[in-house]
């Protein structure tokens, strides 16, 4: 399948398919870090995780109208309080839906994931019933279009690069939270022993509580994050939620490091692949071997402990 | 009908008569063929609520994969009828008469290899069981003798869903792509279209069905069955008494594989086609909402969930569209938080000890209930 390109143009695909695959990569980062958290730390399986996602791109799609019809002066840099917006957005559903719902179901996980699934139905109708079935697309401001010139014949687009550097400041601030800050001691402590952790003195429920809110507001952010490479609509969010649990368990639930692996492995291996089979093949083939290497060796990339 | 009185206990017995007297008398007496062949689609997914009773209620292993299985035993039927229509005076205009529709409109000029064996019936009957099992059987072994289970593995059955749906909508020139296998029209020269073929595919289907709930039944009354209800409670006791847990948990996968498959061969022949919107994640995990919802502990009211929830869908779907996605996740969510032995567990909380202290005031006799979660559930 190499023979038709010349070896200057294989080079160019590969580095193409690449930067493909990077913003590929950026978005199942971005999904699979809420998860990570959520599922990871705290063994809830949210079906609903995608329909989180696509709130905070919602909010960021009416940011962006807001400041286009009364601040259009500003509107260069609507994004970055779209992104805050989503945040808070996304955690604030997010808090409400573990008070609601969540915390009744920590010790039944198999439930948990069939009460999100319920949750996601409906948001997905909210959805639709609020900004209609159609998907709807963000107006990228000024700076973001174009692309970069690297040579001849690679080029890549700046709205591209920027999603990847916030990935980039997203990993770290998590990476960061979790495993630096006081909270983070405090959420790692209850996963690792609950009672213990409450016999200390923290309150594992509010702990619970803010755990699901951050991972949610993640969400948030990948989905605003997700408006600047495609456009949004009400059942967006389900069609990456396989993919983002996979890439979890790819990498190993518990561990952040194999989340940002295991993202970048399936990413590359698909879009690389996408350039020499159909998209459909692609896929299949990607998942396919992830589903196999985690037959042979179950407890993922990184993994502390799987076995139940 | 003889029934062996220690093969189901009384309310058991309540329960099989009820669902034996609408299936086979009431509903095929007050229904029309339309409305009777709606009957007959939802009755597949009874199928699958019923291997995932054994499976999930009894088994404990949540499988969100059961369309596969479904769609499996489906397409296997599917083949075979799409090729006895695809004969070459049926297709003659085509540019390659003799194969199917979708292959010549795919530029495929000569059958695949694969689908060679479809022209036999008995081949056919025989994919039907053992295509799904064998899948079933690679996919448990990988998983259970490597001790997975719970959520990873309903995680891991999922990506399988995924896998196949994508696959079979991108070979659109071997499996008919997004509009699957449509077209379907003789069994054997035998016309399956007209009404009066539709009535009998019925009643062969309620046969079969119950022929599943024999076996359900019997699997739950051995040894076996209390295995299985062992190991979903302590599963560590079990192995350590000296079980090989991974067998009895691939057993039951299997089960529930193969009974998936007889629904998705009858869904083939009642509805006249299949495609691949009845393989992915959504039906799958809309086939676990209908055990939940009937019961997963419940043979019976598993099979209840299917008709009843199946039922609400078409109605609320014809009239109030957006309402039913609301009512769908309502159920979910309610299922799971409220009443989790579904349908059949409010039954035997609520109805089934009036019924107890009516017989008991009746005949002051000493039976026992033996099982509070197997009553059959309200109507």
């Amino acid at each position: 399948m190499f023979g038709d390109y010349s070896l200057g143009d294989l080079g160019s695909i590969f580095v193409m398919q690449g930067f493909a695959g990077l913003i590929l990569f950026s978005v199942y980062v971005l999904m699979a870090l809420g998860l990570a958290i959520i599922f990871g730390q705290m063994g809830v399986i949210n079906m609903a995780h995608g329909e989180f996602m696509i709130l905070g791109a919602y909010v960021t799609w009416m940011t962006s109208n807001f400041f286009q019809s009364y601040l259009p002066s500003l509107f260069s840099g609507y994004f970055f309080l779209a992104m805050i917006l989503a945040f808070f957005a996304s955690g604030a559903l997010g808090m409400l839906v573990e008070w609601v719902l969540i915390r009744h179901l920590y010790k039944r996980p198999l439930d948990t994931l069939l009460a999100t699934w319920g949750l996601s139905l409906m948001l997905q109708q909210a959805y639709r019933s609020v900004f209609g079935a159609r998907e709807v697309g963000v107006e990228l401001p000024q700076w973001m279009l174009g692309s970069l010139h690297v040579s001849d014949s690679i080029e890549v687009p700046i709205n591209g690069v920027f999603v990847m550097c916030l990935t980039v400041l997203i990993t770290v601030a998590v990476a960061y939270v979790m495993y630096k800050s006081r909270w983070g001691r405090q959420v790692r402590a209850v996963v690792q022993n609950r009672i213990m952790a409450g016999a200390v003195g923290i309150n594992t429920e509010k702990v619970d509580r803010y755990t699901f809110g951050l991972g949610c507001g993640i969400a948030g952010v990948a989905g605003s994050a997700f408006t600047m490479i495609g456009s949004t609509g009400p059942t967006s969010g389900q069609l990456y939620i396989v993919d983002t649990f996979l890439v979890v368990v790819f990498g190993g639930a518990a561990s952040l490091l194999g989340t940002i692996a295991s993202a970048f492995s399936i990413s590359q291996t698909q879009s690389t692949l996408e350039f020499f089979l159909s998209g459909s093949m692609a896929k299949v083939l990607t998942l396919l071997a992830v589903v196999g290497i985690l037959m042979l060796r179950p407890q993922g990339l990184f993994a502390l402990k799987v076995r139940k | 009908m003889v029934i062996n009185s220690r093969f189901f206990n009384r309310s058991e017995l309540i329960g099989f008569i009820v669902l034996a007297a609408v299936l086979f008398v009431i509903l095929p007496l007050s229904l029309d063929v339309f409305r009777l062949n709606l009957v007959a689609k939802y009755l597949t997914y009874a199928f699958v609520a019923l291997g995932l009773v054994l499976c999930w209620g009894y088994g404990g292993i949540l499988s969100l994969g059961q369309g596969v299985f479904f769609g499996l035993g489906g397409y296997c039927m599917a083949m075979f009828l799409k090729l006895e229509a695809s004969s070459v005076e049926n297709t003659k205009i085509q540019s390659t008469p003799g194969i199917p529709d979708f292959m010549d409109w795919n530029q495929i000029t000569s059958l695949p290899l694969f689908w060679q064996p479809f022209h036999s019936l008995t081949f056919t009957i025989l994919a039907i069981i053992l295509v799904p099992g064998i899948f079933a059987l690679i996919i448990g072994t990988a998983m259970f003798k490597r001790r997975v289970g719970g959520t990873y593995f309903a995680i891991i059955t999922q990506a399988v869903a995924a896998i196949l749906t994508i696959l079979i909508v991108g070979q659109q020139g071997y499996t008919g792509g997004i509009n699957g296998m449509t077209d379907l029209r003789t069994l054997k020269g035998w016309d399956i279209r007209p009404d009066h073929a539709k009535v009998i595919l019925y009643f062969v289907e309620v046969v079969l069905l119950f022929a599943c709930i024999g076996i359900a039944q019997f699997i739950r009354l051995t040894k076996l069955g209390r295995i299985l209800v062992a190991m979903r409670e302590q599963e560590d006791r079990v192995r350590f008494s000296g079980y090989s847990v991974a067998n009895f948990k691939i057993f039951a996968f299997c089960m529930a594989a193969v009974f998936a498959a007889i629904g998705g061969a009858m869904f083939a022949l009642n509805v006249g086609f299949m495609s691949p919107s009845f393989v992915g994640i959504v039906p799958s995990i809309e086939m676990v909402i209908y055990t939940a919802v009937g019961g997963r502990m419940s043979i019976f009211g598993a099979i209840w969930g299917a008709i009843l929830v199946n039922f609400a869908k078409t109605s609320l779907s014809e009239s109030f569209p957006q309402l039913w996605l609301f009512g769908l996740g309502a159920l979910f969510i309610a299922v799971v938080l409220a009443f989790p032995n579904g349908l059949s567990g409010l039954w035997a909380d609520y109805v089934q000890p009036r019924i107890d202290r009516l017989f008991a005031s009746r005949k002051k006799s000493d039976w026992k209930d033996n099982s509070v979660a197997d009553g059959a559930p309200a109507e």
